[in-house]
């Protein structure tokens, strides 16, 4: 691959694209994020106003696809996989894009695991997994639509998934 | 693998029908033949919340199997007053006893009790969870008293909070039976659980009106409506009451239809409807002791 394919995307045709995100050395572009979660998308890698990481983000970007979508660029940081599975959640288009020297060296949708641990709260406060037992919150995963399902107490969440987040 | 049993949902139909069956051949111990199949084994009963029936059917079970019972007694006298998880308490006491029954108030306590335990677990309710063994000896009753194959079921009272109905629906989805949900509005069975069972096949028709499906099913199923489960008591008050089984209203009713309640009642099924031929809710009661037998002896790997 010769050039950044994400960059490619967000640039082509107007100059006026080209100059709301620049192209990134090192890092990773989070791209065909549904339109309006890129803050959440923030969120779960960590990031707040008090970082000192170059970002950018781009909302409400029109996309062929998705009509729009948003974007987010991190420099200089690759993703952990519990990162990308609770993107999956809210994002379950989006694709992550690996950028070295300029240039895209992977590129692949992120993917809804069968089973999460550890990454949602369940929301039903009488749970078993909302106490001080010693136990890690599991979900099996439907994917369309998308639906958790506790393993302990069965509560399916199917909205406000990003409210849950661990 | 240790084999616990936690909700309906873990079993497949020739489990439940092997199940039924062997609580079949324990009837007679259950009326007091000796035996003494599980002699030399301990059963611990932990019970975080009351429960009659339950405890003294499984103690009932394993005694009359020649087994031994230890218990937990009071929550409030034991290890767990002092702060003790539940996990930690799991895990000692499976190095006593060679099966656990659990009754707690939290939604997948069983579960994750299983996860702990070095012995089988057997879930006798957890929170507004699962009760299988419930399930189970509804079941048997009406394999029993009526047939589980083309059955015409109507399920009546609290559906939105009473755990029973709950795995009851789903295990009798499981036989294809034809299920009528008679509730007051605010009580009907939750989507999510109703999806569930349309997910597994089954066929449901929503009402509000007991008397009009009484001579179109072969079994009543009443449950109770639990006072504890509302957040407001005037919402309480407005459908205390609702449905009532009384003599008069079985006028209708075909004479192979037969009446079953989990007990304890209210005011629900009245008294004089004991004496008739449809009522079975007391043999239903009685059925749990084989039925928790054939659990125990599953359990244990005795059979």
């Amino acid at each position: 691959m010769k050039r950044n394919e994400a960059e490619n995307k967000i640039s082509d045709g107007s100059l006026k694209k080209e100059m709301r995100v620049r192209p990134i050395k090192h890092g990773t572009v989070i791209d065909h994020i549904t339109a309006g979660q890129a803050l959440n998308v923030l969120k779960i890698l960590g990031i707040s106003g008090t970082t000192t990481a170059v970002v950018s983000v781009a909302m409400n970007v029109p996309s062929g696809v998705l009509e729009k979508k948003d974007i987010v660029k991190i420099e200089d940081r690759e993703l952990k996989e519990t990162e990308v599975d609770r993107i999956s959640l809210i994002a379950p288009d989006a694709t992550i894009n690996i950028i070295r020297d300029f240039e895209v060296i992977d590129k692949h949708r992120v993917e809804l695991p069968l089973q999460l641990e550890g990454v949602m709260k369940c929301d039903n406060p009488n749970c078993i997994s909302n106490t001080v037992e010693p136990v890690i919150s599991k979900f099996t995963v439907n994917k369309k639509p998308v639906e958790l399902r506790c393993i302990y107490c069965d509560h399916v969440i199917s909205e406000g998934i990003a409210e849950h987040l661990i | 693998m240790l084999r616990h049993i936690i909700s309906m949902k873990d079993f497949s139909n020739d489990e439940i029908d092997i199940i039924l069956k062997r609580a079949k051949d324990f009837e007679p111990i259950a009326r007091g033949k000796k035996s003494s199949l599980l002699s030399g084994k301990i059963l611990a009963t932990l019970f975080y919340e009351p429960s009659t029936r339950t405890r003294l059917s499984f103690e009932t079970a394993m005694k009359r199997l020649g087994g031994e019972v230890i218990d937990l007694g009071p929550v409030e006298k034991s290890s767990v007053a002092k702060g003790e998880t539940l996990a930690d308490t799991i895990r000692v006491i499976g190095n006593y006893a060679d099966a656990i029954v659990l009754r707690h108030p939290r939604e997948g306590s069983a579960r994750m009790a299983a996860q702990f335990s070095n012995v089988p677990i057997l879930n006798a309710g957890d929170g507004a969870g699962h009760h299988p063994t419930q399930t189970l000896l509804d079941l048997y009753t009406i394999m029993r008293e009526s047939s589980l194959s083309n059955l015409r079921i109507a399920l009546v009272g609290d559906l939105k909070y009473g755990r029973t109905v709950h795995s009851l629906a789903y295990a009798l989805s499981m036989y294809h039976a034809d299920m009528t949900l008679i509730s007051p509005k605010q009580l009907q069975m939750p989507d999510v659980i109703k999806k569930d069972l349309k997910k597994q096949g089954a066929s449901i028709t929503e009402t509000t009106n007991m008397e009009d499906v009484l001579g179109d099913i072969d079994v009543l199923y009443v449950t109770r409506i639990q006072k504890e489960r509302f957040p407001d008591p005037a919402e309480y008050q407005k459908v205390a009451g609702i449905y009532r089984v009384t003599v008069e209203l079985l006028e209708k009713a075909p004479d192979n239809l037969i009446i079953m309640h989990p007990l304890p009642r209210l005011d629900e099924i009245d008294p004089a409807v004991d004496r008739t031929k449809y009522a079975r809710y007391f043999e239903q009661s009685f059925y749990g002791v084989p039925v928790r037998m054939a659990l125990l002896a599953m359990a244990m790997e005795v059979v």
